[in-house]
């Protein structure tokens, strides 16, 4: 049974974070409700297919800003209208600072059994730099909180390649989240994004180090590259196997949930730009607060994925993980051989030593990994 | 049949920007188009006009009739002469059919380079020259002491000169006058064999060839069996006429003194070329008219198709813009990096940006142009001369006994605070300073003799900014001298690039050599491994700059709701590869092989 993943969107955040481009923002408590009211609309008003859901996700933002009885109803309306799975994954993002023992205690009893807390950073004075409203204490603090709740299954974000940072602190931030034995990490590498504060600060330097120029802030292209050998391999030898670009988990304990968006399962998304995919179209919600209160969910035209688009999806998306992108469901779904539709661009990867094909599986190299976007890029046809 | 005595054949000559349009709009204004005899004849023709509409004619000239306060009718020629050094040769043809030119000079800027370099031109050509001041309602107007420039440096009478402003029409009425008055009407005898001078041609394709001609002897009509002197091409008249304000009017003869149009089911306009000579082919005239040459292309650069495929495209494109421009030349080359083109060869950059711009809009073409060259002329040892236009055929250097470059003459006029600045840019391409004249207190003309190929770059904006827009320049051809070049090869990853070779005095080579390779680290992305960037005279390596390889390029980030997204960020970076020319393993942008053209001062 393939079962569609659902994604809820919770846009808020208790101040916004001096890199962050995401859709999210401070907002009073007045409007935390009315949001909360509109999404359970929204979620009623589906068409209801009565889709079995195998995973759960409320991302953000910063989800646990809201009551905690608030994202109980909201599970509980997804409960009503889709088949939930017994053994669910259902995850929520949080952030050190916004948990309590109360608050855990009814996520549990609505279901939740993932965590994922954005801590980002073991390093205080990395963490007032980034506009983080926490400190590494806190996170501490909320994560035992979160094992004494009885939470068996929690995920640390980091983010490497920070200004000022070095390979040497990032393991030193590594290696103090290795303690905790988290079950999952993802470690991500810093983008100075459009439209942020970072890029404000850092955007000519990005653009410098972009060509390969050396930088006075960032972290220089090489570094970098050293920061990302240094965390594949430490958690390596800690038994964490990386399953994607930037995931990391013990065995079993991927996060399904993402795992279905790199093999292009159905996922339906609640809330304010919230992405779908269905039936081979990609749509969004309205990214527009006012228009999403008015209950006017949905905005654009989807955007219909054709064989062509479905092809360049799989190879692209199924390269981000470690086991690469199965040939012989390739053939089976699209009715072609993929050597036929890509067998010179794999031969040229392979000469380059940026991909494997062996038997039915394509998968990055180590190198691949460092140079994702240009392997990416030779799969569009 | 007209009376000679009432017609006059003139041009307005002018610096660029000086007002030469407008004087030329207003005077076609304040006159008619046609005389009152010739008003019956015009409505007569109706039926002949509205076949004829679509055609637009180049601003070549326009017959206009102007009333004269002595209350007789006169025939104006206004013959419009292309206004660069490039077309000098068919500026001095157009000069060739008037028997004088206005003068037009502001009152605020006075005399500039253009200004005398057009002048000359007009003396050369025995034209009476009549100066006008124009723009004497500009606060800055200092007319009296512009007309004491024209008096000391042409040396030609100025007290006179109408002082008006062609924008608003005051005292042009004073020009028409003075036209009469001071231009001599043309002569010849309309009973002796046909002479007439070709001045311009354009290819229109209903019509063929349309030959536009000043008659300085003899008569033609419809049916008149005629030939081309120089190119020997025969043909039969099928119609004559004169120029309408944008149209082509048709009449029973045109005959000596006056200036028209002949069409003879010419199929090319490298039949009619510029200068040559019409006669009957029945009864010749005995002597063709004086100064005929072939222009030669001065300035060579390679033409590709951005796209392999649109190679035929081009080739079309270039053979409908011959049909109208016959010193336009091309033939077919294939580059290792560019694939299949055309060299071309063109008067100078401005005749080849003309072609390149018109090969874009009309014809949608997305071009990579290599970086212009002059003719060399190369000496062998075998005692053979060869003319080089494409830098990849120069010979071995062990086969060269030596070379030789174009040299032209350069005229800068400019403020005197820039003297400095604009002599030290002269030296830096190796100009040798020949003198200097002072127009006035403030103002000189520098005069230097300059290497053609060092001014077919970027010599004219370096020019405008050292001297914050102030100098202004003129050149004409000179020699060809001997000089001590060298080619300069760019290797990228150890591979030549031949698309990117160009001859260089060897002086200037380590300069250039340096500029091409950083101008070419910032236009080549950074691909998986470093890419050394060489520039390199023989087996000699002169400069080298290195794009460093791309280590990390990794979305880290990739949830659900990106994805579209994303997917974009991955199309730029394969929609900027497909606009790449494969060289060995390195992809280049085609932007790389013209940037290089504008090694930028800074």
């Amino acid at each position: 049974m393939r079962g569609i993943g659902i994604y809820v969107h919770i846009p808020f955040c208790a101040a916004k974070c001096a890199y962050c481009d995401f859709l999210s923002f401070v907002a009073d408590a007045d409007t935390r409700e009315h949001y909360v009211n509109s999404l359970l609309q929204e979620i009623e008003q589906w068409e209801d297919r009565g889709d079995f859901v195998p995973t759960v996700f409320f991302g953000g933002g910063t989800p646990s800003v809201l009551p905690p009885e608030s994202i109980a109803r909201i599970l509980n309306k997804i409960r009503e209208k889709f088949a939930v799975a017994p053994d669910a994954e259902i995850s929520i993002e949080c952030n050190p600072g916004t948990l309590d023992a109360e608050k855990l205690r009814i996520y549990r009893q609505a279901g939740i059994n993932r965590l994922s807390m954005g801590l980002q950073s073991a390093d205080n004075r990395e963490l007032r730099l980034l506009g983080r409203i926490h400190t590494w204490e806190d996170f501490l603090q909320n994560f035992d909180l979160a094992r004494e709740a009885g939470f068996d299954n929690l995920n640390v974000d980091l983010i490497s390649a920070l200004p000022g940072q070095t390979t040497q602190s990032w393991r030193a931030t590594l290696q103090k989240v290795l303690k905790l034995c988290p079950e999952h990490l993802s470690a991500y590498s810093l983008m100075i994004e459009e439209g942020t504060p970072f890029f404000e600060k850092y955007g000519q330097e990005a653009a410098k180090k972009q060509k390969g120029e050396e930088c006075r802030f960032l972290p220089s292209e090489e570094e970098e590259l050293r920061m990302y050998h240094c965390t594949s391999k430490l958690l390596r030898e800690h038994g964490y196997q990386r399953y994607e670009i930037s995931n990391y988990a013990l065995r079993g304990k991927e996060c399904r949930h993402n795992c279905g968006y790199w093999e292009r399962r159905e996922y339906k998304g609640f809330g304010l730009g919230a992405a779908s995919l269905m039936r081979e179209r990609r749509f969004s919600n309205t990214r527009r607060m006012e228009r999403y209160l008015r209950g006017e969910w949905d905005a654009a035209e989807p955007e219909v994925l054709g064989i062509k688009e479905q092809m360049e999806e799989t190879m692209f998306l199924g390269l981000r993980m470690n086991r690469g992108v199965d040939l012989h469901a390739f053939r089976e779904r699209y009715g072609i051989d993929a050597l036929r539709v890509y067998g010179a661009v794999i031969a040229r990867l392979q000469r380059q030593g940026l991909v494997y094909c062996r038997g039915d599986r394509l998968w990055l190299s180590e190198k691949g990994f460092d140079v994702g976007n240009y392997v990416f890029s030779e799969f569009l046809l | 049949m007209t009376d000679q005595s009432k017609i006059r054949n003139f041009c307005i000559i002018a610096h660029i920007d000086h007002g030469k349009s407008t004087l030329a709009d207003r005077i076609i204004e304040m006159t008619g188009l046609l005389t009152s005899r010739e008003m019956q004849a015009q409505v007569l023709d109706n039926m002949d006009l509205e076949r004829e509409r679509g055609i637009t004619i180049k601003a070549q000239a326009v017959r206009t009739v102007y009333r004269a306060k002595d209350g007789e009718e006169y025939m104006f020629n206004l013959i419009d002469t292309p206004g660069h050094v490039d077309f000098n040769y068919e500026v001095s043809r157009s000069l060739a059919a008037c028997d004088g030119a206005i003068l037009v000079v502001d009152a605020a800027q006075g005399i500039e380079a253009q200004t005398l370099a057009n002048v000359y031109l007009a003396l050369d050509h025995n034209l009476d020259v009549m100066p006008v001041i124009n723009k004497i309602d500009l606060p800055s107007a200092d007319p009296q002491r512009v007309i004491n420039e024209i008096e000391d440096v042409i040396g030609i009478e100025a007290q006179d000169a109408p002082l008006i402003s062609a924008k608003t029409g005051l005292h042009v009425d004073q020009v028409l006058e003075q036209v009469i008055e001071k231009i001599p009407a043309p002569g010849g005898d309309a009973s002796a064999p046909l002479q007439a001078l070709i001045f311009d041609s354009l290819y229109d394709s209903y019509k063929g060839v349309i030959v536009f001609c000043r008659i300085m002897e003899g008569s033609v009509k419809k049916g008149t069996q005629i030939r081309m002197m120089a190119t020997g091409a025969k043909a039969e008249v099928v119609e004559v006429g004169y120029f309408g304000a944008g149209q082509f009017i048709p009449c029973q003869e045109l005959s000596a003194g006056m200036v028209g149009y002949l069409t003879a089911s010419l199929k090319n306009v490298k039949d009619t070329r510029v200068g040559d000579t019409i006669t009957d082919n029945e009864r010749p005239c005995e002597n063709p008219l004086p100064g005929y040459k072939k222009v030669n292309p001065m300035v060579y650069c390679g033409m590709y198709p951005a796209d392999g495929a649109k190679y035929p495209d081009l080739r079309d494109a270039l053979e409908k813009l011959q049909l109208n421009d016959a010193s336009l030349q091309f033939e077919p080359e294939t580059s290792v990096a560019l694939g299949f083109g055309f060299r071309c060869g063109f008067l100078g950059l401005l005749h080849l940006e003309i072609i390149q711009e018109r090969l874009e809009r009309e014809y949608n073409l997305d071009l990579v142009t290599t970086a212009p060259g002059v003719v060399y002329k190369v000496h062998k040892t075998n005692g053979e001369v060869m003319e080089l236009t494409n830098p990849a055929n120069l010979p071995d250097p062990s086969e060269i006994e030596y070379m030789e470059e174009p040299m032209v003459s350069a005229e800068i006029m400019v403020t005197t605070e820039f003297i400095g600045p604009i002599m030290q840019l002269c030296e830096e391409r190796r100009g040798v300073y020949l003198g200097m004249e002072y127009m006035e207190e403030t103002r000189a003309l520098l005069k230097y003799d300059l290497p053609l190929n060092e001014i077919i770059y970027d010599f004219f904006d370096a020019l405008k900014s050292r001297s914050r827009g102030y100098a202004s320049f003129d050149y004409e051809w000179k020699e060809y001298v001997r000089s001590e070049l060298v080619k300069l090869d760019i290797l990228v990853n150890h591979e030549e690039v031949d698309a990117l070779s160009f001859i260089v005095h060897a002086q200037t080579a380590y300069e250039r050599g340096r500029k091409m390779c950083e101008k070419l680290k910032q236009e080549i992305p950074r691909h998986l491994f470093e890419i050394p960037i060489q520039a390199a005279i023989g087996s000699k390596i002169i400069a080298r700059e290195t794009v460093k390889a791309m280590r990390k390029d990794v979305l880290a980030k990739c949830y659900g709701g990106d994805i579209t997204r994303k997917k974009k960020l991955l199309e730029k970076q394969k929609e900027g590869k497909k606009r790449m020319r494969q060289v060995g393993n390195v992809e280049i942008p085609q932007k790389a092989f013209m940037s290089v053209l504008k090694l930028d001062e800074n």
